[in-house]
């Protein structure tokens, strides 16, 4: 079976309609010596057999439901209400495609324009568009559009503190393009300044000030930034940002080892003819009716091709569609007390941990729900030792190029209760007791 | 418009978060938003009928035949969504470590030796997310070939068919190259004179979708690759409409030196109203240490992720979208070899079966067997454009094909049934087309005035761009 | 299809009119036909431009075209009006949808220009 209804009286019958004997003559413009390759691969699968095969796959992988988790690096143990799965796997949003024919695909596109507007609200930008891959690309599409906002500018300059692989991923999408990347300061030869607010290792920056540093020097200031905390801080949008990006799996997409993600984008209305990616707009029918459609889609690829702001197409539509379940689901109220519960118990975490001997905490200032501890023993040995008591213990630094070893990256969010938590600071403790 | 704002009530919500169970430390006020977001408040029952009414507003593979040309809009098995919610898949953390991994990492090892085997390359990188992602590392692959080999400053065009599509073009001008467009002769195929005429020692490369767009196997490919291989330029397969040939032929026995696969077409992955696809790349021996990565490897009995030596880089985070890529491998371990050159004799059979079931009415714009999807036109009668035969179709119950795609058809119509339909679903749909070809003649006001059957008319998009309103 | 007699044309379908010591341009009635509504117009930067330079766009919904300045020089003034009324492109597109005025630089490249009889006679060739 290959989920295939036709029979072979079917197909004799649909043979002799279009006037020929076999399959195979469909298939005569292939060159007759490559055609009909042997193919060896493993045995086909029942139904019972994959489901078999797949669970004791699944069973061999840590997964975060089963341990007080503090691992976090840009991916997030936050919580996914069970609403959001249940409405993001109805056919009708999972089964269909881009909504390219606006009257029968209100469904996908009302539900992106939510996204919008929802995602308008938390960063303080005007236009939002229908996302890309992960983060990390659209914090490199980005790059390469703040070149193609400012004109006679091509340097992109990234400030300290930006996650080390979203830098790798910048690197492979610039290698081929003429944009030089550099670090530290802006200045009047740079079109984008990137800082990421809280940076890698959890520190919050002063996003004005960043603002005016690039404004001044006729930047535009990108903001890679964390949606949960926009629950409690300042939008990049009140800050003067011009361009802001973000991972959004924390809005109910989940871990998924890594992917599906969810690359937010937003920019100011001045730049829209310079954006990429999709865009959702609401407009009226011939009898005045308001419905959505795809907009400005002159940008795009399908249009303007070898012009176009960017090749992207599939983008992760479904994921968009779980960050605006998510964050309607959490409402206005609840999504504060989902910033507010991290605070206080990463703040609490942190405070406990700093009590210990040969322990301290790394982050200078203010941090959010990550942050950084000295370790008196190797991190690497912590994540080891602690992962056999069921405790996922945060992120060694070592495990990145030029990474301190006995530095570790601790992640707190509303999913870890007090116990969690001070289960996690007597295994500390008891390690170098 | 159903606006969620408007049936929002202040301080309702339909998640249930824990209360809070440590002592509070305070936000320091200069840290705070002044203004807080305006999200939608509601509680769970209302949310869950917004959205289950939003989703009946969509068609869909699983509601109605959804024949869109080049998107590969098959049935995508329900098993696939079980897999990939298993806990030891959904909820593994990329940074959790290859030891505690190694179920994930089999998975990605076993599907990466799959893809290689069905298309006959040496070695296969999981990471590109979507097919025009896929593009861009097999452009930035052959770049950094040319890089290394030091001709980059001369070799610096990439041959793109009029036919390809507009993410072909796009895609080498983000890897930097000028994108050269190449005609078609008139059987459909790419023109081999003008095609050698660009073979010079300024060629990177070529884009070659095979079939091509307009469902049909180029029937000089082997010409094709080798003008190209001699002039020193690579081949990049684009794998869109790799429905159409697995079993049949093997793309690196062909010669193509690099290739995508859309797992979200071929294998199954469900579209999700845009996405999330998942884009594998497959490359033989000349580019294969210049995948992006990092990749899964077996030494012994343990699994590893690597990075390839001459890597381009990471494309993106981690290791590729993971839960499509569960849902591919579901799927083509249920099938095999042999279930999988099925599903291809069955496509093309389909596509073959529905041409020629309406080929009075809407003759394809070439005249030779197609693969799994074939290329008409729709201006079938005065005054009668594509897209009133495409909105009229709407009104019998199934969604349009691709329409104004590819652009060397005027009026195009893309039509792919996929091997999923049955020869019922086709028959109904080819009498709706038959249909509709009389209405443009006797009754043309049902197709300019279409849908007739749908909440909303024709929608005003010259209007959205204008006035752009962008959210609530 | 209209034709201004004094305007001299691009094969690229653009026109210029002399008007005083400056350059009249827009895009003609047969360019604003095929592309259809018009919904925004980039309007070129009033700086210096080298003949051939892309610096401006005419945007419909399903395409975008790039306008190439015809010959060597300055933009001096563009007309603001598009900015609202895009689509006065497609109602007059020789009077009030005129794009921007230029000052030549080298003004013999007019002479490059095709005449109003050859342009029409190269678009009645077209259809």
């Amino acid at each position: 079976m290959s989920f295939i209804s036709n029979m072979k009286k079917d197909r004799e019958l649909m043979l002799n309609k279009i006037g020929i004997s076999s399959v195979e003559e469909l298939f005569k413009d292939v060159p007759a010596g490559k055609r009909f390759p042997e193919v060896v691969m493993p045995q086909a699968l029942s139904e019972p057999e994959i489901l078999q095969a797949l669970s004791r796959m699944s069973a061999k992988n840590a997964s975060a439901e089963c341990y007080d988790w503090f691992l976090g690096g840009g991916i997030y143990n936050h919580f996914v209400p069970s609403v959001v799965g249940a409405l993001t796997s109805r056919g009708e949003f999972l089964t269909a495609y881009t909504p390219y024919q606006p009257e029968v695909s209100q469904g996908t596109l009302e539900a992106i324009f939510e996204y919008q507007t929802m995602i308008s609200e938390l960063t303080g930008m005007d236009v939002v568009n229908a996302s890309h891959y992960d983060g990390a690309t659209a914090l490199a599409e980005a790059a390469i559009m703040s070149v193609r906002s400012t004109r006679k500018r091509n340097t992109v300059v990234v400030a300290p503190g930006l996650h080390p692989e979203y830098l790798e991923v910048i690197e492979t999408y610039l290698q081929g393009l003429d944009i030089q990347l550099t670090f530290g300061e802006p200045d009047d030869g740079t079109a984008g300044y990137i800082i990421q607010n809280p940076t890698f290792t959890g520190e919050i920056i002063d996003v004005k000030a960043e603002a005016e540093k690039a404004h001044e020097k006729g930047a535009l200031l990108i903001v890679h930034t964390d949606p949960i905390a926009l629950g409690i801080l300042e939008s990049p949008g009140a800050c003067g940002a011009d361009i802001v990006t973000a991972e959004g799996q924390c809005l109910g997409v989940g871990i998924n080892y890594g992917g599906p993600l969810l690359g937010i984008f937003a920019t100011t209305s001045k730049h829209i003819r310079k954006m990429p990616g999709r865009i959702i707009g609401e407009t009226i029918d011939q009898c005045g009716v308001k419905g959505c459609v795809l907009t400005f889609a002159a940008r795009e690829q399908h249009i303007r091709r070898e012009k176009a702001t960017s090749n992207i197409c599939s983008n992760q539509g479904l994921a968009a569609l779980s960050a605006a379940i998510y964050l309607a689901a959490v409402g206005k109220s609840g999504f504060k007390k989902v910033a507010e519960l991290c605070w206080h118990k990463a703040h609490y975490a942190a405070a406990e941990i700093e009590k210990l001997e040969g322990f301290s905490i790394k982050t200078k200032g203010d941090f959010f729900k990550e942050f950084l501890i000295e370790t008196p023993i190797p991190a690497e040995k912590i994540f080891g030792n602690l992962k056999e008591k069921y405790i996922m213990a945060g992120l060694p630094l070592s495990r990145f190029k030029d990474g301190n070893s006995n530095e570790m990256l601790i992640c707190v969010t509303e999913v870890n209760s007090r116990k969690q938590i001070d289960r996690l600071v007597s295994a500390l403790k008891e390690l170098i007791l | 418009m159903s606006n969620l704002w408007k049936i929002s009530g202040e301080g309702r919500s339909a998640v249930y978060l824990p209360e809070l169970d440590v002592p509070e430390t305070a936000v320091p006020q200069k840290l705070r938003r002044k203004e807080e977001p305006k999200l939608p408040e509601v509680a769970e029952m209302d949310l869950v009928r917004h959205y289950t009414n939003l989703s009946r507003k969509n068609f869909s593979i699983d509601t109605h035949f959804y024949p869109l040309g080049s998107c590969t809009m098959k049935y995508n098995p329900k098993v696939n969504e079980v897999t990939a919610s298993l806990p030891g898949f959904r909820n593994a953390h990329p940074y959790q470590g290859d030891k505690h991994s190694q179920g994930a990492i089999e998975l990605l090892y076993n599907l990466q030796n799959q893809l290689s085997a069905v298309s006959g390359f040496d070695e296969t990188s999981l990471q590109p997310a979507a097919g025009a992602q896929g593009e861009l590392t097999g452009i930035l692959m052959i770049r950094k070939y040319h890089k290394e080999k030091g001709d980059l400053e001369l070799r610096n065009k990439i041959l793109i068919p009029d036919s390809a599509h507009g993410t072909n073009p796009a895609t080498a001008a983000m890897a930097g190259f000028k994108a050269v467009e190449i005609p078609s002769d008139d059987h459909g195929n790419i023109d081999l004179a003008a095609l050698k005429n660009e073979c010079d020692e300024t060629l990177a490369g070529i884009m070659i979708t095979n079939p091509n767009t307009l469902g049909l196997f180029e029937e000089n490919i082997e010409e094709v690759i080798d003008a190209v291989h001699a002039a020193g330029g690579l081949v990049y397969g684009d794998g869109a409409n790799f429905n159409a040939i697995m079993g049949i032929v093997k793309p690196g026995e062909l010669g193509f030196d690099v290739m995508h696969y859309n797992v979200h077409k071929t294998f199954t992955g469900p579209h999700g109203g845009g996405g999330p696809g998942a884009g594998p790349v497959s490359a033989g021996q000349l580019l294969k240490d210049y995948l992006p990565g990092p990749i899964a490897v077996k030494e012994g009995e343990v699994f590893h992720l690597k990075q390839p030596v001459k890597t381009i880089g990471r494309m993106k985070l981690f290791y590729g979208n993971f839960g499509i890529l569960v849902r591919g491998y579901t799927y083509i371990s249920m099938l095999g070899a042999a279930g999988l050159k099925d599903v291809t004799e069955n496509a093309v059979l389909n596509a073959n079966y529905l041409k020629a079931l309406v080929k009075d009415s809407f003759p394809a714009a070439y005249d030779r067997s197609c693969m799994h999807e074939f290329v008409c036109r729709g201006d079938i009668a005065e005054g009668i454009h594509t897209l009133d035969v495409a909105k009229r179709l709407i009104d019998y119950g199934f969604h349009p094909p691709t329409i104004y795609f590819p652009l060397i058809v005027p009026e195009a119509i893309m039509i792919e049934p996929t091997e999923t339909e049955s020869r019922e679903t086709i028959e109904a749909f080819a009498e709706a087309l038959n249909k509709i070809a009389e209405e443009a003649v006797n009754a043309p006001e049902l197709l300019h005035n279409a849908p007739a059957s749908t909440g909303l008319k024709r929608l005003d998009e010259a209007g959205a761009v204008k006035n752009p309103v962008l959210r609530y | 299809m209209k034709i201004d007699k004094s305007a001299k044309y691009c094969k690229t379908h653009e026109w210029v009119r002399v008007e005083g010591d400056l350059l009249v341009y827009g895009i003609s009635d047969y360019a604003q036909d095929k592309i259809g509504e018009v919904v925004f117009v980039e309007l070129p930067e009033e700086e210096e431009f080298a003949k051939g330079e892309s610096f401006s766009v005419v945007e419909s919904v399903k395409s975008a075209n790039d306008l190439y300045i015809p010959v060597s020089g300055t933009v001096v003034e563009v007309n603001e009006a598009l900015e609202d009324d895009p689509d006065l492109v497609n109602s007059d597109a020789f009077g009030e949808g005129w794009i921007c005025k230029i000052k030549a630089s080298n003004p013999s490249e007019l002479d490059e220009l095709l005449s109003a009889e050859d342009y029409e006679k190269m678009i009645s060739e077209l259809d």
